[in-house]
């Protein structure tokens, strides 16, 4: 396919747009000097890939992204930093010397999975897109053919979820119960 | 007319439609359960309420409040972080905006019918929470960032039964989108709340909670945090917010209409009624639960914070899952 009969076609325009967006605000979280700035940047790459999840009419995954990675992760990064530290304006305390290694490690997960994924499906198309997936054909997979690894997935999110808060909680000895106890 | 109809064909042309359609609905909802609200309060408290402005009633009462806001100073703070403080209330109305594209009015009466609608509401009603936290933060203002974690902690806290007490109404429907819900409940010939009274209840509390209404309007609380988040602004930045809070009352009440009480179809109507009576039918369920919206904001007491995260996670959501087991298991036996 050439690059002419590539760009003709319009969704390919909103895939290069969107993508263009994802690239750039993925750029300045890591650049960006303020701790909020590089969080916000987050939200614009994860609603650009959202984007992207829509272009492949992949609805319920795309809104999946949205609600799990805005609305939670995000809004639990942002919190986090709020409560600990919250410089408004510029923060130049948010920089490493050390530069070049992890911008060659990054570069090298991208060139491994983009060649990884050339190498595996090619020119091969994997999805009809137009048709939106249907979520009924999406839940009945899950709960048919894949019920079993994502059985697993949610006993080990549980188990996650359990040690989380094992870790998170502090026993009292028994000093500091009875100190507790008093007020 | 045909020629009209036709152009309306055009993507962009039903594009801009719809968005312009969207923009005249939001300030006209936003005015009139202002309104409602300022009356409804007044004659709680034994008083007039709005009376000059417009002649009878007060009737214009909201439009020159309008007028006021635009007319003000637009004032951003010294150390204010500029960009982030000018786009938190615009990503608060748009989170607002977006609801609205699910909401079904009528038989085809409907902006788009995902086809994981209520799904999509749910997710995009997040992106608020995010403007929020923009608005407290870049305020450059105590008050204003105690806010605006509060509101974080009890949107992410009340995000979850929400979405719980969803799930019951899906069961029953066996579909995610809006239109489906709706027709799942012509065709059954009952609204959900027959069998869904517990996630109905529960649904109603969250999206109390989410709106930041009394009884849990803690980040706003005047007298602990002068206006929390929204503090800073003023004119029509803080319009936006104001604006944004009215049109979510209608939202969410047109969500839980549409989940539980039958959406826009009353018993006993024929279909060929609902199709001119059904927008006027869902805005009739839709104001009744924002009259107890507003019932509830002058009649029941603040609640604490601790108070308000335990009644989430320790009441709420195991009810709303013991509610989706309950469900989910009558669904297969019967």
């Amino acid at each position: 396919m050439t690059f002419e009969t590539w760009i003709s076609e319009p969704v390919n325009w909103a895939f290069s747009a969107i993508a263009l967006a994802v690239l750039f605000s993925g750029l300045r979280v890591v650049t960006a000097k303020n701790v909020v700035h590089a969080a916000l940047y987050l939200v614009a790459t994860l609603a650009g890939t959202a984007g992207l999840f829509l272009i492949l009419s992949a609805e319920f995954v795309a809104w999946v992204l949205v609600l799990v990675y805005i609305g939670a992760v995000i809004v639990l990064f942002l919190f986090g930093i709020m409560i600990t530290r919250a410089p408004t304006g510029l923060d130049e305390g948010l920089d490493v010397e050390k530069k070049l290694w992890p911008a060659l490690l990054s570069v090298a997960v991208f060139v491994a999975m983009a060649w990884a994924s050339v190498n595996a499906f090619g020119t091969q198309e994997i999805l009809d897109t137009g048709n939106p997936t249907s979520t009924e054909i999406l839940g009945e997979a899950l709960l048919g053919r894949f019920v079993i690894p994502f059985e697993i997935v949610g006993f080990i999110l549980l188990a996650a979820l359990v040690g989380g808060i094992t870790v998170a909680r502090k026993d009292l000895t028994p000093a500091e119960e009875e100190e507790e106890a008093a007020v | 007319m045909d020629a009209i109809l036709d152009l309306f064909d055009n993507f962009w042309v039903s594009l801009g439609g719809k968005l312009l359609l969207v923009a005249l609905m939001i300030p006209l909802i936003g005015m009139v359960i202002g309104f409602a609200e300022m009356k409804l309060s007044a004659k709680m408290q034994y008083r007039v309420g709005p009376y000059f402005a417009g002649g009878r009633w007060g009737w214009a009462q909201l439009i020159a409040d309008g007028v006021k806001f635009f007319q003000k100073e637009d004032i951003i703070p010294t150390d204010a972080d500029r960009p982030v403080f000018k786009a938190a209330p615009i990503l608060v109305l748009v989170g607002t905006v977006a609801l609205f594209v699910v909401i079904p009015f009528g038989p085809g009466l409907i902006f788009n019918d995902l086809d994981v609608g209520i799904f999509y509401a749910l997710a995009i009603s997040s992106l608020s929470t995010i403007g929020v936290l923009m608005a407290g933060w870049s305020s450059a203002n105590k008050y204003s960032l105690m806010g605006g974690l509060r509101a974080a902690g009890q949107l992410i806290a009340y995000e979850l039964p929400l979405v719980l007490a969803v799930v019951g109404s899906v069961i029953l429907a066996g579909t995610m989108s809006m239109q489906g819900i709706v027709q799942a409940q012509i065709d059954a010939g009952y609204p959900y709340i027959v069998f869904q009274l517990v996630g109905f209840v529960i649904f109603m509390i969250a999206a109390l909670a989410e709106l930041t209404r009394i009884p849990f309007d803690m980040p706003i609380a005047e007298s602990e945090l002068v206006m929390g988040y929204v503090t800073e602004y003023s004119g029509f930045r803080f319009l936006f917010f104001f604006l944004a809070e009215f049109a979510n009352m209608f939202t969410m009440s047109a969500i839980a209409v549409t989940l539980f009480l039958g959406g826009y179809w009353l018993p006993g109507v024929p279909q060929d009624v609902l199709e001119w009576a059904g927008p006027f039918i869902l805005m009739g369920k839709v104001f009744l639960l924002v009259f107890a919206m507003i019932w509830f904001r002058w009649t029941f007491p603040r609640f604490r914070e601790d108070q308000l995260q335990s009644l989430a996670w320790k009441i709420l959501v195991p009810i709303a899952i013991l509610n989706i087991i309950v469900t989910a298991t009558l669904k297969v036996v019967f």
